[in-house]
């Protein structure tokens, strides 16, 4: 006989202690420190906290933990920290000329003041999987150069002679936009366009940016600068009037030189796109650039046709948190929906049925 | 049917329709001019349009007549100048003084847009009942039967086999699609209809079965209409009236059939000369 | 595991006063704009966007102490999405829950309405996933915005006349468009038709949430709320024609149980409560009484 289902909260706890169980894995294993995570998957942490949009690299290792390597997860438990911080105020925009640089590269020019520092990076690596154990690196550190030359940045080289369009000044008095405050609405201005795209998914930025140079929208992308290093970060409260350092952060910033443009009374300048990200991710920032100035094709007035270039197609679906949630909430009942599903769909067959045998019979009559 | 007699049948319909509407204007051009950049797109257009009266603005490519249609339509705002309508109360307002909701009710009601590729003003997606029927159902019909009935008579006057009324237009062939779009356009009895070149790139005979169409259709109907083409024919045998523009600027005008067998600027006796005799 | 420093202490259901400060505007604006659906910031909660934020952010912002609350899944308490959010508030809130339709003030609900009329003192939240009726018709926000705004719904007609013309019936089983108080066009979230009607001069004020697509809307206690349809294609209300195996009920919405692997099925009452209720007055008419173990399993 029959009898209602019971016991989700049972089978919801115990899946919980499983779960557990399985993050934890073999105990004879030694566990993961968060240390560990934070020194050496230091990539991994570093995309939690741009796309969970919080820069704490101890959290964002938890949540790595937590998540059990499932980045996703990770940035959802960090934006949903987030949500519950309070906030005290907006700082002030960080300088990145004024970077503390471990690592720039310019593809614009062979050589520009400061040079081309190649610093850590994967990019000349050959990809040859080592099975060796670990050879000890060489673990001397080396000595902080205190004198780093002056590094302009290779753009601002290019404004100087009004070759590239001007980066618009901020204004005092206009809010910049903020997502998380209020709701987004279309058409987006570029503040909360980019402010979007700093939390969006890598691999969907990725993706698209990557349709932009294969012709879905093609601007014509010179890597002007990627630059790499700590930057300060300065609040001003009000009750002192002026701005007071707060720590220093790890930042990515990429500026793309792309196509030119001239209007009938303006002079042919290169436009831009721009990119930026905590920590380190080249990746997520040059894509980010290219979708920020496929985006900006309305404002350019070029032609929009390729999907990066669809602003409220780009917008919409760049964030993974929402992304994974609509997704995965297919995994839910959705019986009394389908229940009404097979009723239309058994009675268009009755109906399908009937029309066919009374064709039969029609038939059978001529 | 001959020219001769063709044109004297124009005449004399354009006659009387003018002795029937003495009444104000429908619709009035005033001083239009739009440029985009330093491209001119049209420059100080004014006409008036009576009632009934069907005029046809030619000129080949460039030379403004699409703006013109786009200013009149409000599909774009021009530099200066007016454009005036009759509404059915009767008042004439300056089209730029209503608000959106009023210019959208007005579009879907006492006008029409005849685009030159029917799939610009149809969709395509769903059947060729949906696509006359969706005026009706802006309006607030809400008995099935009836719309369905609706869109079967019209399929009918537009020469569509009633059959296909389920089918979509993407099956449909170019002329069926035209011949669509001009039902849905008129199935809410429009008083005034805009056409951008409604014959372009049909087959000739197909074409000629269209135009007639259009012709019962604007005079049983008693419609006003602009009809943009670059085909001397098509203003020939729909239009009262003719403007012709070169380079953004109406060059000469008047009654089509006195333009088009006496024309007086060169540009419109070059125009006229190219036309290739049967 | 070192633990952060910065572990929040939470405020009452979860939600910060701003935030709810926030939402309640949003919720007033929608009260007063019946079907209208209203932008809000919608925050990350810690479930994920989909699974019921919306109505989590609504409830959170609307829940005082002495409320009694009720959150169903389908019909019934016990699916596990139902016990995770009740859960939740039973953590960040410390209210009382029950799964009676009867006592609650608050319900939170998911895909169904329940059998039992509502009262005055009872607020129903819905958890919605895609606010917008238009949205399958016209993906761009932008255009959607202003066909609301000239109420311009032809198109959602269209829909409807060609579902007829194509299958001899509106095709729209579940999350059907009505009509409310005469103006917005509005998605009653994925509800199956026949709880429709429930909704037309609704004694209870209803909240509609979507925390993914941040939009919050309302329908006001007593508002005028209509199906679309045609003059000669009236609206339907589906429901299988059978009664509950449990309890013998004809008048509600019956989810239907595969009980074998030869396809053998029986039907029983979506809303639990409203079942049980019938079991335990006796009601059951002509049906074996169930055995149903009631001590042991109410969670």
């Amino acid at each position: 006989m029959y009898v209602a289902v019971k016991g989700g909260e049972r089978a919801i706890e115990n899946a919980h202690r499983l779960l557990a169980q399985e993050r934890r894995g073999d105990p004879a294993v030694p566990e993961l420190s968060l240390e560990q995570i934070e020194e050496q998957l230091t990539l991994g942490v570093d995309r939690v906290m741009n796309e969970g949009s919080l820069y704490d690299r101890e959290l964002a290792a938890l949540a790595v933990k937590q998540a059990r390597g499932d980045l996703i997860e990770a940035i959802f438990l960090l934006r949903a920290f987030r949500a519950t911080l309070p906030r005290f105020g907006m700082s002030e925009p960080i300088d990145t000329g004024a970077m503390a640089v471990s690592r720039r590269i310019s593809s614009t020019f062979k050589d520009i003041p400061g040079g081309q520092v190649l610093g850590p990076t994967f990019d000349y690596t050959h990809r040859l999987l080592e099975t060796q154990p670990d050879a000890a690196p060489d673990v001397t550190p080396a000595a902080a150069d205190a004198s780093l030359p002056k590094m302009p940045r290779a753009t601002d080289l290019l404004a100087a002679d009004d070759l590239i369009e001007r980066s618009p000044q901020g204004c005092d008095d206009v809010r910049v936009g903020d997502l998380t405050q209020d709701p987004l609405r279309f058409p987006a201005d570029r503040d909360l366009r980019l402010q979007n795209l700093a939390r969006g998914d890598e691999g969907f930025l990725l993706a698209l940016g990557y349709s932009t140079q294969r012709g879905y929208g093609r601007n014509h992308p010179f890597a002007g600068e990627i630059r790499l290093g700590e930057v300060e970060v300065e609040f001003a409260p009000e009750e002192i009037g002026f701005a007071v350092p707060l720590g220093r952060i790890t930042v990515t910033e990429c500026q793309m030189v792309n196509q030119f443009r001239g209007t009938a009374t303006e002079p042919p300048r290169f436009t831009r796109g721009y990119g930026l990200g905590f920590g380190h991710c080249e990746r997520k920032v040059m894509a980010m650039a290219l979708v920020d100035r496929a985006l900006r094709a309305r404002e350019l007035g070029e032609e929009i046709k390729g999907p990066a270039q669809d602003e409220e197609f780009m917008l919409s679906h760049s964030d993974n948190v929402q992304a994974t949630g609509f997704v995965e909430h297919l995994k839910l009942p959705h019986h009394v929906d389908f229940q009404a599903e097979l009723g239309l769909i058994r009675r268009l067959r009755a109906e399908f049925a009937q029309a066919q045998s009374a064709g039969d019979i029609r038939e059978a009559a001529e | 049917m001959s020219s001769a007699a063709m044109s004297s049948a124009a005449m004399s319909s354009a006659a009387m329709s003018f002795a029937a509407n003495e009444s104000a204007p429908l619709l009035i051009a005033e001083g239009l001019t739009k440029s985009f950049g330093r491209q001119i797109g049209c420059r100080n257009v004014s006409f008036d349009l009576h009632e009934g009266e069907v005029m046809a603005v030619v000129g080949e490519s460039g030379s403004g007549k699409s703006t013109l249609l786009q200013l009149l339509s409000m599909q774009a705002e021009a530099d200066t100048g007016r454009v005036l309508y009759r509404m059915r109360d009767g008042v004439t307002r300056d089209l730029a003084a209503l608000g959106e909701a009023e210019l959208r009710f007005l579009a879907r009601t006492d006008w029409g847009f005849v685009h030159q590729d029917p799939a610009l003003g149809l969709r395509m997606a769903v059947s060729g009942g949906a696509n006359v029927g969706e005026r009706l159902m802006a309006v607030g019909w809400r008995h099935y039967g009836d719309i369905r009935q609706a869109a079967t008579d019209w399929l009918a006057r537009v020469e569509i086999d009633t059959a296909r009324i389920d089918d979509r237009p993407t099956t449909y062939s170019g002329g069926m699609r035209q011949r669509l779009q001009i039902a849905r356009n008129l199935v809410t009895k429009p008083r005034l209809v805009l056409m951008d070149e409604p014959t372009g790139g049909l087959d000739v005979s197909v074409q000629a079965r269209l135009l007639d169409l259009l012709r019962n259709l604007v005079a049983t109907l008693n419609l006003s209409a602009v009809i943009v083409t670059h085909d001397l024919a098509v203003a020939r045998l729909l239009s009262h009236r003719i403007m012709v523009m070169k380079g953004g600027e109406v060059i000469e005008s008047g009654l089509t059939d006195q333009v088009l067998d006496d024309p007086r600027e060169p540009y419109t006796q070059l125009l006229v000369a190219s036309i290739l005799q049967p | 595991m070192n633990a952060p420093q910065n572990t929040p202490a939470y405020n009452f259901a979860y939600l910060d006063e701003q935030t709810k400060r926030m939402i309640r505007r949003a919720i007033l604006k929608a009260v007063a704009i019946p079907g209208y659906q209203v932008p809000f910031a919608s925050r990350e909660m810690p479930m994920p966007y989909g699974w019921g934020t919306g109505g989590v952010q609504v409830t959170a912002a609307i829940l005082g102490p002495d409320d009694v609350l009720k959150v169903i899944d389908q019909g019934a308490d016990d699916t596990t999405n139902a016990v995770s959010i009740r859960k939740f508030f039973q953590k960040t809130a410390g209210v009382e829950t029950t799964t009676s339709t009867h006592e609650a003030t608050v319900i939170q609900t998911r895909h169904r309405i329940p059998e039992t009329p509502l009262t005055e003192k009872q607020i129903l939240v819905f958890q919605v996933p895609i606010p917008d009726p238009l949205r399958y018709l016209e993906p761009r926000e932008t255009e959607t915005r202003r066909m609301h705004a000239l109420a311009e719904y032809g198109l959602m007609h269209v829909k409807l006349y060609e579902d007829i013309a194509r299958h001899g019936h509106i095709a729209t089983t579940y999350a059907y468009p009505v009509k409310v108080d005469g103006r917005y066009v509005m998605d009653p979230s994925p509800t199956p038709k026949f709880d429709n009607p429930k909704m037309d001069d609704c004694a209870a004020l209803q909240l509609f949430g979507a925390g993914r697509e941040k939009r919050i809307y309302a329908i006001p206690p007593h508002t005028q709320v209509i199906s679309l349809d045609f003059d000669d294609h009236p609206f339907e209300r589906y429901r299988h024609d059978g009664t509950c195996a449990l309890c013998g009920a004809k008048d509600s919405y019956l989810d239907e149980i595969i009980t074998d692997d030869r396809g053998s099925r029986m039907f029983v009452c979506s809303d639990t409560d409203y079942c049980e209720g019938r079991r335990d007055t006796g009601e059951t008419t002509g049906v074996q009484q169930a055995k149903a173990d009631k001590g042991a399993s109410v969670p």
